[in-house]
């Protein structure tokens, strides 16, 4: 079960600030969820291999070209949705 | 409503330009909220380019509206989410580079679940979209706004995605045709991701024929996509009406408790009627089917936390007053996701996380083994699986949103599908109360063509997929 410390942890590692009232709402929620996934446990496992991907994936390569195969954005078009930039860059908050 | 054929001949005597306009006066006009941005302006113009350049393309000159989070070059893309506000992409979805190819005409973006998480289209940030058979009822999700215009007569097609059963769900629940192909058939290359090894982009349209005809233009390999197959199919030239000798498997845990009555019962008789077109009915075993659930909401909440990290306002669409690194992105991810989407993000980084992932995410990963397992003994006897696209018909707006839990139930019988990377498409199989229900035809992997005969020759001796919501 999740308590309300273990809720601030994983919204830190989750990027979300959440409110008192947030907090509060979720728990009960979360909880209720993670109650039904405890379903699994009766599943004997022993031996199973994980499966990650239906298909067998490979890692697929292509030529080191910029074109090649798919055509790479101009500068001018990354940036086009960039709520803050400023000499043809991103700009970020301050790290510290 | 009309099929591409008939548009098709249309546009050939008359104009592409009046068959668009006609689409625009129905959005317009109506009550569905079925779409996030018409795209009024490059419709208008792409038809008229189509008028009087000609266009030798299998889908010159048809509307089709597509799910807001398909990338879609100059035109607003949101996921229905606040945290995409303002964002245009500045490229082309793969699918959407087919469909321009093709000469379709895209008319619009369709409201969706946000960031494609649900079950119903109620968690918008744009609003609800409306059942077209029953205004107060939900059209299902996460690609409601798809089904709702495909079935409201606002787009002959429509483009969704399916990660747990969001192309099938709002196929079911609205009296249209959906499917989600296998996994890797269609290139997700500028689809949005949520649960990236589930999801699946899929064809919505009234008939099998035209999800074929549209099935044609968006498969097919491409390499920004690594998990895209090189598989070179016809799927129009599948349509055969004739079952004779196909061996249907019916598993009975697709049928259970909390399935609804009329539900059982309408599928049954889509079998019997399968039967009696020459098809004969095996029983298949299918025993872990009742944890797939669990290991789907594992699996899809622990890849979307991932996914979901890319949105930080940094680069695209909302942003916070910036203070430090970590409260502004805290802060603008606070402010622009929806609660359903950070419940999943909290879920998903809870069941990566040190001491739980193995108890979880791990866990769950096995159970998926054991569901494909299932999956390729029921395909060792039978040729498709015939089951309930949905437990029931489309419920009431409101009525389950404030229990995440029990939305979730609602999907126990899609999810399976994509846990297995298999095919299924959904069809009209009977009504309830005046509401739709579908079944859903599951196939082996990369074999829709069998999946698409069995639906094509269901539709040709029935006739559920004619029948139209009144008084839109």
């Amino acid at each position: 079960m999740i308590a309300k410390k273990d809720l601030e942890h994983i919204a830190w590692l989750s990027r979300l600030e959440l409110s008192e009232e947030d907090m509060e709402k979720y728990t009960p929620r979360l909880n209720s969820v993670l109650d039904y996934f405890g379903e699994l446990d009766e599943v004997d496992t022993e031996g199973v291999e994980p499966t990650y991907h239906v298909l067998p994936i490979n890692n697929v390569f292509r030529e080191d070209e910029i074109n090649a195969p798919a055509k790479s954005l101009t500068q001018e078009e990354a940036l086009s949705n960039a709520p803050k930039k400023q000499d043809g860059f991103f700009k970020a908050p301050r790290m510290m | 409503m009309a099929t591409i054929n008939e548009l098709k001949e249309r546009i050939h005597a008359g104009s592409s330009e009046e068959i668009v306009a006609e689409y625009l006066e129905r959005i317009g006009g109506s009550k569905l909220n079925a779409f996030i941005t018409v795209a009024k302006e490059n419709a208008r113009k792409c038809a008229k380019e189509i008028d009087s350049e000609g266009h030798d393309g299998s889908l010159a000159g048809i509307p089709v509206a597509i799910k807001d989070n398909i990338s879609t070059k100059g035109i607003l893309t949101t996921c229905a989410s606040k945290i995409l506000t303002g964002y245009v992409p500045p490229y082309d979805a793969h699918v959407i580079e087919r469909l321009k190819d093709a000469g379709a005409v895209i008319i619009g973006k369709t409201n969706m679940d946000e960031f494609a998480m649900g079950t119903s289209t109620e968690t918008s940030f744009y609003g609800p979209t409306r059942n077209p058979w029953d205004l107060d009822r939900v059209p299902g999700g996460s690609s409601g706004g798809s089904a709702a215009a495909v079935a409201g007569g606002e787009a002959p097609l429509a483009l969704g995605s399916d990660t747990g059963g969001s192309v099938r769900c709002p196929a079911s629940f609205c009296g249209v045709v959906g499917l989600k192909p296998t996994y890797g058939v269609i290139s997700r290359y500028g689809l949005i991701s949520y649960a990236n090894s589930l999801e699946q982009i899929g064809p919505f349209a009234t008939t099998v024929r035209d999800i074929a005809m549209l099935f044609d233009v968006i498969a097919g390999y491409d390499a920004r996509d690594s998990t895209s197959v090189d598989k070179d199919v016809n799927y129009s030239s599948a349509l055969k009406n004739d079952v004779s000798g196909l061996k249907i498997g019916v598993p009975e845990e697709y049928f259970g408790e909390g399935t609804d009555e009329n539900v059982n019962k309408a599928v049954w008789n889509a079998i019997q009627k399968l039967e009696d077109l020459g098809a004969t009915r095996i029983e298949v075993k299918m025993p872990h089917t009742k944890y797939a659930l669990s290991a789907y909401y594992i699996i899809a909440m622990s890849e979307a936390s991932s996914n979901l990290a890319r949105f930080d306002g940094m680069r695209y669409g909302l942003r916070a007053e910036d203070s430090d690194w970590h409260s502004t992105f805290s802060q603008v991810r606070a402010a622009g996701f929806g609660d359903e989407v950070k419940r999943r993000i909290l879920l998903g980084t809870y069941a990566l996380s040190a001491g739980y992932h193995d108890k979880y995410y791990l866990k769950a990963l096995k159970v998926r083994t054991l569901i494909k397992q299932d999956f390729e003994l029921a395909f060792k006897d039978a040729d498709v699986l015939i089951a309930p696209t949905m437990p029931y018909p489309a419920f009431r707006l409101g009525e389950k949103i404030d229990d995440p839990l029990s939305l979730y139930l609602a999907d126990v019988d899609t999810v399976p599908i994509n846990l297995a990377g298999v095919p299924s498409i959904s069809v009209p199989c009977g009504f309830s109360h005046g509401l739709p229900i579908g079944m859903q035809v599951i196939g082996k992997h990369f074999d829709e063509a069998t999946i698409l005969r069995t639906a094509y020759t269901f539709e040709e001796n029935t006739d559920f997929h004619t029948q139209q919501p009144e008084g839109l």
